[in-house]
C-alpha cells in the first residue's frame, strides 16, 4: 500500500506557542547566567578602571596599584596556600573515614555533621577565632617560637593576642575542610565496587585496598576538590578580617603580631570608609582576586569534569 | 627452623611447614583493640583529673593508643596488617579532630549568646541606644527581607536554567552552562558584593546602598547552588514518565509543568533550602552593599538597611560604651543566626527524606 511505504514526511510536529515560550524562558535563563559571569567581570573593570589609570602616587600607600595590591596578594596566597596544606590530607581521611571505616548505619549521620561545618556562617568562624582560638594559641605559637624559631614561619616574636597569620590559616582550613571532604567522598563512593572486592578477594587488607583500588581511582578528584577548597580559602573574607591584626608588609613569620592582610579581608575592612579613588582601588584589587579565584576553579573543575569522562564506572 | 610465634598449638596440619612457610599467621586476640582503647582512655581521664591539660591528654592518648596497637599488631599479626590497624587509628583520629571545632563553636556561641538571648533583643531595633539593651528587630527582619528578595530573584532563574540544562539543553551552550556554573559556586562573596555596587554605582552614583543590592549580590552566590541541586533532581526523574506523557500527546512544557517539576519537587525544594542557608549567614556582600543602619528600615529600595551577620560584625568591629553590651548583642546575634541556619538545614534533610522521590520500584 502507499500509504504505509510513503516515508514519513520530514515536517516536524507543529510546535505550540506554549513550547516555543518555555523553552525561550529556560534558554534565556541559562544564558542570563553567562551573562551575569561576563558582567560580573565587566562591572567591575569599570569601577576600577580610574585606579588603573591614576598617577601612583593617588593610591593609597602612594606607591601604585601594584605594590598596594602585593602584600594583599602575598597574604591571600599565604594564607589559603598553609591552609589547603592542613585541610586537604584531613579532609582524604575524613573522606576515607567515613566511606570505609564508619560502621554503615552511621556513615550518612557523620557525613551530614561534617556537612554542617560548611553551613557555618563564615562571621561566627571569626567570632570563635577571635574569642575562642587566638588565645589558645597563645603557648604554643610561643613554643614553636623558641623550639623551632629557626625556620622562618616561626621566627617570632610570638604576637601576645594570638590574633596571626596562624590562627587564620586554622579557621580557614576548617572552613573548606567540609567542601573538600564532599567531593571527595562523592569519588570514593563511585570507585567500582568490583574493584575494592576483587583486591579484598586477594587477600588486600583493608588499607591495601584502599591504597591499590580506591585512592588511584580517586587521585584526581582529591587535587581537584583540593583547588575547589583553595579557590574557597583565596576568597573567604570575614573570618579573617576579624582573626587578623593587621600591619601590613610582606613575612613568612606566621605567629608575629604584624601580619600581610588578605584581598578579601582588606576589602572589607577598607569598604565601608572609602570614598572616591580609594573605592575604586579596592574594586581593583577585587579584580584581582576575582581573576586569581576565576583561574583556580576552572582549573579545578577541568580537573573533576576529566576525571568523570575517562573513570572507569561509566 | 622457623616457628610459629603466637600460638602453642601444633598438632593441626595447618602448621605442618610448607618448605618451611607457615600458613597461617597469628593474630591479635580477640577484642584487643577496643581494651586498649578502654586502657588509653581511662589513663587518659585519670591524667586529666589529676590537673593535666585536657587537649594535652587527649593527643597524649591518642598516640599511646596508635603506637601501642600498631606495635603490638607488628610483633604479632606482620607488618602489612599493623599499617592496616595504624591507618585505621589515623583516619579515626583525623574524623574526631574535625568534629573538635564544630562542637567547640556550638559551645562558645551558645554559652556566649545567651547573655543577651532575650525578649527585648527580639522586639527592640537600635535606634537610640548607645549602651545596654537594645536589639536586633531591624536586623532580623532585614535578613528576612533580602534573603527572601535573593530567594524570589534565584529560584526563577535557576530553575529554568537547570530544565534547560535538563530538557533542552544539546551541543556547546548547554556545555559552557553547566561549566560556568560550576565555576561559579566557587565565587568569593565580596566579589559578588562588589559586583552589586559596581552595578548599581554606575546608575546611581558612588556610596549608593540600598537592600536590592545585597540581594542581587546574595542571588550571585545562590542561583549557582539552585542550578546545581535542581539539575540533578531533574536527571533523577525516570524518562519513561516522560515517554508516557509524550505519548498522551501532551505538549513538552506541560510534561515539564505537570510532570517532571511535580516528581522532582521534593528534591529541588531540599536543594532551595540549602542555598537559603548558605547565603542567610554571609557577611561580606553585604557589607559592601546594605550597610548598616541603627533604625528599622524595612524598604529595599531605600537606603541602608540593617542585616543580621552585619549587625553581629559590626557590634563587635566598632563597639561603643560599654563594650560587653555590644560583644553580648554580637553573639546573640551569632546564636540567632546559627539557629536559622541548622533549622533550615534540618527543614531540608526532613524534606528529602518525607518526600523522596522513588526511583525504583
Amino acid at each position: 500500500m502507499a500509504l504505509s511505504t510513503e516515508r514519513p514526511s520530514p515536517r516536524r510536529v507543529p510546535q505550540r506557542p506554549g513550547d516555543r515560550i518555555f523553552s525561550g524562558f529556560s534558554t534565556g535563563a541559562g544564558v542570563l547566567i553567562l551573562v551575569a559571569l561576563a558582567g560580573v567581570a565587566a562591572f567591575l573593570l569599570v569601577e576600577a578602571w580610574p585606579s588603573l589609570t591614576a598617577p601612583a602616587e593617588d593610591i593609597s600607600g602612594g606607591e601604585g596599584l601594584v605594590l598596594y595590591v602585593w602584600p594583599l596578594l602575598f597574604g591571600t596566597l599565604i594564607s589559603a596556600v598553609f591552609a589547603l596544606v592542613i585541610a586537604a590530607p584531613l579532609a582524604v581521611a575524613i573522606a576515607l573515614f567515613i566511606t570505609y571505616y564508619a560502621p554503615r548505619r552511621l556513615a550518612q549521620a557523620l557525613g551530614y555533621l561534617i556537612d554542617l561545618l560548611a553551613a557555618v556562617p563564615s562571621i561566627i568562624y571569626g567570632l570563635w577565632g577571635f574569642q575562642q582560638l587566638a588565645p589558645l594559641t597563645v603557648d604554643p605559637t610561643t613554643w614553636l617560637s623558641e623550639n623551632l624559631g629557626f625556620l622562618p614561619f616561626f621566627a617570632g616574636p610570638p604576637s601576645a593576642t594570638g590574633r596571626t597569620m596562624f590562627v587564620a590559616i586554622i579557621v580557614l582550613a576548617v572552613m573548606i575542610l567540609p567542601i573538600i571532604t564532599a567531593v571527595v567522598r562523592e569519588a570514593f563512593r563511585q570507585t567500582p565496587r568490583l574493584h575494592e572486592e576483587a583486591s579484598l578477594a586477594l587477600g588486600a587488607t583493608r588499607w591495601e585496598m584502599i591504597r591499590m583500588a580506591v585512592l588511584p581511582f580517586g587521585r584526581s578528584s582529591i587535587v581537584g576538590a583540593s583547588m575547589l577548597g583553595l579557590g574557597r580559602a583565596l576568597g573567604e573574607t570575614m573570618a579573617v578580617a576579624i582573626v587578623l591584626s593587621v600591619s601590613g608588609g610582606v613575612t613568612f613569620n606566621l605567629i608575629g603580631s604584624g601580619n600581610p592582610s588578605t584581598i578579601a579581608a582588606n576589602i572589607a575592612l577598607q569598604f565601608p570608609e572609602s570614598t572616591g579613588l580609594q573605592v575604586n582601588t579596592l574594586i581593583a584589587s577585587g579584580l584581582v582576586l576575582f581573576a586569581i579565584t576565576l583561574v583556580v576553579n576552572m582549573a579545578a573543575r577541568a580537573v573533576i569534569n576529566r576525571r568523570k569522562e575517562f573513570s572507569g564506572a561509566n | 627452623m622457623p616457628t610459629p610465634t603466637t600460638s602453642t598449638r601444633s598438632d593441626t596440619d595447618l602448621y605442618a611447614p610448607l618448605s618451611g612457610v607457615p600458613l597461617t599467621a597469628g593474630q591479635l586476640p580477640r577484642g584487643a583493640a577496643p581494651l586498649t582503647l578502654l586502657a588509653v582512655v581511662l589513663a587518659g581521664v585519670a591524667l586529666w583529673l589529676s590537673g593535666w591539660n585536657a587537649a594535652a591528654c587527649a593527643v597524649l592518648g591518642a598516640i599511646t593508643y596508635t603506637l601501642v596497637v600498631t606495635v603490638w599488631s607488628r610483633v604479632v599479626e606482620g607488618s602489612r596488617k599493623a599499617t592496616d590497624r595504624l591507618v585505621t587509628a589515623v583516619v579515626t583520629c583525623a574524623f574526631l579532630l574535625a568534629l573538635l571545632p564544630l562542637i567547640s563553636v556550638v559551645i562558645t556561641v551558645i554559652s556566649k549568646g545567651l547573655a543577651r538571648f532575650d525578649a527585648e533583643f527580639f522586639t527592640y531595633s537600635m535606634r537610640g541606644i548607645v549602651g545596654e539593651g537594645g536589639g536586633a528587630y531591624h536586623a532580623i527582619m532585614g535578613t528576612l527581607i533580602i534573603t527572601g528578595l535573593a530567594t524570589v530573584i534565584s529560584v526563577p532563574v535557576g530553575m529554568l536554567a537547570a530544565i534547560y540544562l535538563v530538557e533542552y539543553g544539546r551541543g556547546k551552550l548547554a556545555k559552557a552552562i553547566t561549566f560556568f556554573v560550576d565555576v561559579m559556586t566557587g565565587i568569593p562573596s565580596i566579589v559578588a558584593g562588589l559586583f552589586a555596587y559596581a552595578l548599581f554605582a554606575l546608575f546611581f552614583g558612588p556610596g549608593v546602598r540600598m537592600g536590592i543590592m545585597g540581594a542581587i549580590a546574595l542571588s550571585v552566590l545562590m542561583i549557582p547552588v539552585v542550578v546545581r541541586s535542581t539539575e540533578e533532581m531533574l536527571k533523577l526523574v525516570p524518562n519513561e514518565l516522560r515517554e508516557a506523557s509524550y505519548a498522551l500527546a501532551v505538549p513538552k512544557w506541560r510534561t515539564i509543568v505537570k510532570v517532571v517539576l511535580p516528581t522532582a519537587l521534593a528534591g529541588i525544594a531540599t536543594g532551595v533550602t540549602l542555598a537559603i542557608a548558605r547565603v542567610i549567614g554571609e557577611t561580606a556582600p553585604l557589607l559592601v552593599t546594605v550597610g548598616i543602619t541603627s533604625s528599622d528600615n524595612f524598604d529595599p529600595f531605600d537606603g541602608r538597611m540593617a542585616t543580621l551577620s552585619v549587625f553581629a560584625y559590626n557590634s563587635y568591629a566598632h563597639p561603643g560604651f560599654p563594650a560587653d553590651a555590644f560583644t553580648d548583642r554580637a553573639w546573640a546575634a551569632a546564636l540567632v543566626l546559627i539557629i536559622i541556619v541548622m533549622v533550615l538545614n534540618l527543614i531540608a534533610r526532613l524534606i528529602s527524606r518525607l518526600f523522596a522521590p522513588k526511583t525504583r520500584g
